[in-house]
């Protein structure tokens, strides 16, 4: 099927879409990251929160994430369509009309950022606002389809999320929420380009620029490799500005060895099974390593408070 | 001349239940602008001469 046929098999009107069929605009495997890094971000912060407000301010930003995942399902429809991953989708499954979602999701950007405005703070709402516009806009809208870097400089969207909690909690962005971002930044071209090393067929199908399908499985390779290393180097950096302590770092230490050695691994392989046998790896190591690198921030946090002495 | 629409009853019970999501949505939306109001002026908000 070309891109072109499957934008003509999108309906146009459903009205039969259920509330799960929602939901599942709401990118919720993705919200849950989200939510979890901002909250980390919102607790490492010094100072506090009415215990509320600090609710109000997790739900403002998993609203303005999911409502970023429902507008990306928008614009993407037609691609989603082709790739087993995103093919059963609301929208390429015929669930939910385009501009359906696409006022869902314009909605729900508008409610979260004014909630976070009125509840929370301004800073906190310009950040969400420019997350979801970063996401939607800069990343799905044009880069996607036009560079192999799309998830290089998209990756920032998801790397906005505990900055924002940081920021819910002190009204401005500081070192800290910097060195959150950066970890999860560079965190992102490894990651997504593991999973395009064993889609890459999906990815062909679909005509996105992913770098196993531009430069070749060696170039991606590479590229994993480096930004694993600065990866593993750049999850130090809590510790060498004072924000977290000895049970982050050797977390920090055990996590970029790990992800480092699984890079050398699939560096090394050459048989092209065994190489996509191991980016399947890398991929669910990396989920994981974001996980445990950002609980062990919080555990760090929590000892250092005493509340886990 | 094109026939008329008719509603199936998936559809209906689905509008329905989408339309029951909007509604609790929007009651805890202004439920949480009450008493987050309360929560960062304090109660005496409520006291306060018109």
């Amino acid at each position: 099927m070309t891109i072109a046929a499957a934008r003509d098999g999108i309906v146009s009107s459903t009205g039969g879409a259920g509330v799960q069929d929602y939901l599942a605009l709401l990118k919720p495997r993705v919200m849950s990251l989200v939510v979890f890094t901002a909250f980390v971000g919102m607790a490492v912060a010094p100072g506090g929160l009415h215990p509320l407000i600090a609710a109000t301010a997790i739900l403002a930003i998993a609203i303005g994430a999911g409502a970023a995942g429902a507008l990306n399902m928008w614009f993407d429809a037609d691609i989603d369509a082709l790739m087993s991953r995103t093919a059963n989708r609301p929208i390429p499954r015929g669930r939910i009309a385009p501009g359906e979602a696409l006022g869902f999701g314009l909605v729900l950007s508008a409610f979260a950022v004014t909630t976070l405005a009125l509840l929370v703070n301004g800073v906190a709402a310009a950040l969400l606002a420019f997350t979801i516009i970063f996401y939607v806009v800069v990343y799905t809208m044009w880069l996607k389809r036009l560079t192999p870097q799309n998830i290089v400089i998209g990756g920032a969207a998801g790397a906005f999320p505990p900055m924002i909690g940081w920021a819910a909690v002190t009204g401005s962005v500081s070192l800290e929420a910097w060195v959150m971002f950066a970890i999860i930044f560079l965190w992102t071209p490894p990651h997504f380009w593991a999973l395009a090393l064993y889609k890459q067929s999906d990815y062909e199908a679909a005509g996105i620029p992913m770098l196993p399908n531009v430069a070749g499985d060696r170039a991606t390779q590479n590229q994993v490799l480096c930004y694993s290393v600065v990866l593993a180097l750049a999850g130090l950096t809590p510790v060498a500005i004072g924000m977290a302590g000895w049970v982050f770092g050797a977390a920090a230490v055990g996590l970029g060895i790990g992800f480092v050695a699984l890079a050398v691994r699939l560096w090394r392989a050459t048989d092209p099974k065994a190489m996509r046998a191991l980016a399947r790896r890398m991929f669910g190591f990396s989920m994981f390593y974001l996980f445990a690198i950002f609980v062990a921030l919080l555990a760090d946090n929590l000892i250092a408070a005493g509340a886990l002495a | 001349m094109s026939a008329a629409l008719t509603e199936t009853d998936r559809q209906a019970r689905n509008r329905r239940r989408r339309s029951i999501a909007i509604a609790l949505a929007l009651a805890a939306f202004a439920l949480l602008f009450y008493v987050a109001t309360i929560v960062k002026m304090g109660p005496s908000i409520l006291d306060r001469p018109l």
